[in-house]
């Protein structure tokens, strides 16, 4: 057996049928007698609802049902929805009601559905509701959110303190108190959306004969969704059916999530006894979507004279929005990335996570880890400054020696497992990076640009990421009497390839090819347990599980095998999907009549004790997180003039382990870079004083482009992970982590002629040409 | 009642006759009529170009466009670049051999606007294409394997 499609560059099964129009995403379903649902929503960020009248919406012709909360069952009324983690440092596990009751907590809470025979119908109703609002004093910029006196997100709350805690190993202060050098920044990042091109959307189906919904949602944890649908709507998981669609256009974290949309959508097929359709439009993903990154950092860092880290401490508060759905994750990450690649022996940060009446924050592609990473590369590019020793060298000279893996930082991580990172060469990433970046030699670049006029500027940024995260995600492979190999697995993919990827690690074990292989993902009545595809965790997970289950299969095969052709196990092999006797030319066996042999006679036993059918289920369990890393140099130009910030080289070195396909992880790693500097230099979720959200469309809004995008120079470092049997590590994130930290350092370095320290992201075209003019104005 | 005509579009080579609500957009005109639903549509205010389709062989955004505007019109979706039911596109099949798409959903307005861009500029730099597609958005590729996808392309249709 030997491996020729793990770690080969194969083309994606996925493409020609998307290339051709001929993908299956959710608002391309299309079923007999289908209704369409349209959300009213909160037009305020706090407001009490005084009034809702739905009189005139519900007698406009082709409206089929309005539900309000008082048309929702009682007991459904003030079932808010399941927190996907508890934490016992939440002091108030705020989540979402399906419809708001009498307070709206931000603009974009779902008050009411319309459901009618089309959209455009759904909306004319919509617009129809006579609501009356009482605006309510809101809680917007976190900061103030924690003072006395401050507005609360949640009327009748004590405080906008969602969550407390306080992560912590060594003795931090004795650090500080002897440290030769001791810098200290204040940081802000803000506020994106993931913005998968593809909104939101659901469409439910009720069967009344068995008594049974069916809900295909474009998400990234149909299991997840399960879950809470039968309980939310009081039905058993044999009553409900939730299915990922195949294609699903894009995810990046809030698409994990269970929304209340699904619940009301599913209620509304259910009550109606008709298939309702709800495709969120850009504005709604905007309005109600999660978002991420909102946290202000106090941190400083002390080193000795040699510029060896001593310690770092210093607080964070998180912005969490209205809502904690996914508890205190997101902050948490942030927390334990801190460290990251260095060794840091001290180190207390203590973290404030602030309720405000905005749209929930929940992971987006980094979860935590970008302004963790900022924060960290920023006190280290200050204390390159302030030692004078040079930002890379300073870097090198504390990052965790190869010699020393596994690492150990003294950390608790959020899979409540001791931060150990598993593998990796750390000193070689940034070396890599460093070359491709062409570090050395920019130093007369720069030089002879500024004699131009012109501003160059060189940033780098590293990062430790745990990916693979548990618990598991399985996968069953079956081989039926057609002899078709199919693989099952509760992972859902938004373009990441993975019919293509799972497909490679189980047509090795039979010798056969991509195309023989058929992978169903994201349906949970295929299979009885999974996760979801967030935390860069499938390859690890469901990669594990689908390489131990096609193992057992194919031994299985062989055990089969060896009966029906009276030949000894270990004379056997399987190639080209037939079981051949090794010298033997002429006789094998396929491995559709092994499934037959094992799908058994009426009356007659299976031979040798054999269990029934050709099939095997494996959930893989990762003793704990897999821990990637890698390493970014980017060189940019600074139009001083326009604020604009050209990337003329971006090297990353990148190690995720055992490369499944390296097509597929170059395409992560290239999209999250850009995503990274979406969120360095343009993607600014803004609000107004009143957390009214004020950048509601894509002119606003603004997502990198191609000319902004920068073409990436990758090269690979591979540390296999010794947790898993397949040695792979999560790569769907990494490449967004550093991002904006290297290039912001590189725009800082650029504006260096300035005196210009830049302690937030995104730092866009206006911010650079307001520092720049603030620089240039005597001071007083 | 909305105020509805009859319409007759050629999409794909086949003419269509329907009667549509005046105010129905041609992106749901084509998707949601006619069940070409290759056309995606990802802000429905024209600025992510997912929805672009040719009109006339020029690119337009079927999500500001209504289905009436296109009466009498010739148009070509995603579905109909391709020479048969069997073979890709060149334009097509160099997309997947550069890992330009990823979720898909950018996929038809990208080929699309390099469908005519190509047309008009058949051996572009490296910068032209950036440009020529700045004004459609992608999330999962960083556009390096789109812009590859768009060169190779180029070279193929050359041949």
């Amino acid at each position: 057996m030997g491996a020729k499609l793990l770690g080969a560059r194969v083309k994606r099964m996925e493409d020609p049928a998307l290339l051709t129009g001929r993908g299956q995403y959710v608002d391309d379903l299309k079923l007999s007698g289908m209704l369409h649902a349209a959300f009213v929503r909160s037009p305020f960020a706090h407001a009490r609802i005084r009034k809702l009248d739905a009189t005139r919406a519900r007698v406009l012709p082709g409206v089929r049902a309005v539900i309000t909360v008082a048309d929702l069952p009682a007991d459904l009324r003030a079932r808010r929805i399941p927190m996907l983690v508890p934490n016992p440092a939440i002091k108030q596990p705020w989540t979402q009601l399906p419809l708001a009751d009498d307070e709206a907590c931000y603009a974009g809470e779902p008050v009411a559905v319309v459901v009618a025979d089309s959209r455009y119908l759904a909306e004319d109703a919509a617009s129809l509701l006579d609501i009356d609002y009482e605006p309510l004093p809101a809680a917007c910029d976190c900061r103030d959110a924690l003072k006395p006196g401050a507005p609360v997100a949640h009327a009748g709350s004590p405080d906008n303190v969602g969550a407390k805690f306080t992560v912590q190993y060594g003795n931090v202060d004795a650090a500080f108190a002897g440290a030769a050098h001791v810098v200290r920044r204040s940081l802000w990042c803000h506020r994106g959306g993931s913005h998968s091109m593809e909104g939101r959307g659901v469409v439910a189906r009720y069967d009344a004969m068995d008594d049974r919904l069916t809900l295909w949602s474009a998400t990234q944890s149909p299991h997840i969704i399960r879950r809470n649908l039968t309980e939310l709507l009081g039905l058993d998981e044999e009553q409900v059916r939730v299915i990922a669609p195949p294609d699903v256009g894009g995810g990046f974290g809030p698409k994990t999530i269970f929304y209340s949309e699904e619940a009301i959508v599913g209620l509304a097929a259910r009550r109606l006894g008709r298939p309702v359709k709800w495709i969120e439009d850009r504005r709604e993903h905007f309005l109600s979507a999660t978002q991420e990154r909102d946290q202000y950092w106090d941190v400083e860092i002390a080193l000795d004279a040699g510029g060896k880290i001593r310690g770092v401490r210093g607080s964070m508060i998180h912005d969490t929005g209205a809502f904690l759905p996914w508890g205190i994750i997101s902050p948490y990450i942030s927390a334990t990335t801190v460290p990251g690649p260095y060794v840091v022996p001290n180190f207390k940060l203590e973290v404030t996570v602030a309720l405000t009446n905005k749209v929930a924050t929940t992971p987006v592609r980094g979860a935590g880890r970008p302004q963790a990473v900022f924060a960290m590369e920023r006190l280290m590019d200050a204390a390159a400054r302030e030692t004078g020793i040079d930002a890379a060298e300073l870097r090198a000279r504390n990052l965790i020696p190869t010699d020393q893996m596994p690492y150990k930082v003294g950390l608790v991580f959020r899979d409540g497992k001791p931060v150990v990172y598993d593998s990796g060469d750390y000193p070689k990433c940034q070396q890599i990076a460093l070359t491709h970046g062409k570090y050395d030699s920019f130093a007369e670049r720069q030089r002879t640009a500024r004699a131009q006029g012109r501003y160059l500027g060189i940033g780098i940024g590293n990062y430790v990421e745990g990916t693979g995260l548990g618990p598991f995600e399985g996968a069953t492979v079956r081989i039926g009497p057609s002899g078709k190999i199919f693989v099952f697995t509760g992972g859902a993919p938004q373009g990441q390839g993975h019919q293509t990827t799972l497909a490679q690690l189980c047509a090795d074990k039979f010798g056969v090819g991509i195309e023989d292989v058929q992978v169903v993902t994201g349906d949970t009545g295929k299979i009885a347990n999974g996760v979801g595809t967030f935390a860069s965790r499938i390859a690890v997970n469901a990669g594990s599980s689908v390489h131990l289950a096609s193992l057992a299969v194919r031994q299985k095969a062989l055990k089969v095998a060896s009966h029906i052709l009276e030949a000894a196990e270990e004379d056997l092999d399987i190639e080209g999907g037939r079981i051949v006797v090794r010298g033997v030319p002429n006789m094998s066996l396929g491995l559709a009549e092994v499934a037959k042999a094992v799908a058994g006679m009426p009356g007659f036993a299976l031979p040798g004790g054999i269990e029934p059918g050709l099939e095997a289920t494996e959930y893989f369990s990762p003793p704990q997180s897999a821990y990637c890393n890698g390493s970014h140099c980017v060189e940019v130009e600074v139009d001083i003039e326009t604020g604009h910030v050209q990337i003329l080289n971006y090297a990353v070195a990148h190690d995720c382990g055992t490369l499944i396909n390296p097509l597929v992880v170059d395409g992560q790693v290239q999209g999250a870079v850009a995503h990274g500097v979406g969120n360095a230099l343009f993607e600014w979720m803004k609000y107004d004083a009143d957390a009214q959200p004020v950048t509601t469309n894509l002119a606003e809004y603004l997502l990198p482009t191609a000319p902004e995008s920068p073409r990436i120079v990758l090269e690979h470092v591979i540390s296999p992970s010794p947790l898993n049997p397949i040695g792979v590590k999560g790569a769907g994130e990494g490449g967004t982590i550093p991002a904006a930290a290297a290039i912001i350092a590189a725009v800082e370095n650029a504006l260096s002629p300035f005196g210009i320290e830049i302690s937030d992201a995104p730092i866009t075209p206006a911010r650079i040409v307001e520092l720049i003019a603030a620089a240039r104005t005597p001071k007083q | 009642m909305a105020d509805t005509r009859s319409i007759t579009v050629t999409v794909n080579g086949q003419p269509y006759t329907r009667t549509v609500e005046t105010r129905l957009t041609l992106a749901d005109f084509l998707r949601h009529e006619l069940g070409l639903t290759g056309t995606h549509l990802g802000c429905e205010h024209g600025v992510c170009g997912a929805c672009t389709v040719l009109v006339e062989g020029r690119t337009a955004r079927s999500c500001l466009m209504l289905a009436v505007q296109a009466a009498g019109k010739s148009i070509v979706t995603v579905e109909g670049i391709a020479p048969s039911e069997t073979e890709l596109h060149p334009l097509q099949q160099a997309f997947q051999d550069n890992h330009g798409l990823q979720c898909g959903f950018c996929t038809p307005g990208m080929l699309t606007t390099l469908l005519e861009f190509l047309g008009d500029n058949p051996d572009p730099t490296e910068a032209e294409v950036r440009e020529a597609i700045s004004g459609n958005l992608c999330r999962c590729t960083g556009y390096q394997g789109i812009v590859d996808a768009a060169l190779d392309a180029a070279k193929r249709m050359r041949k």
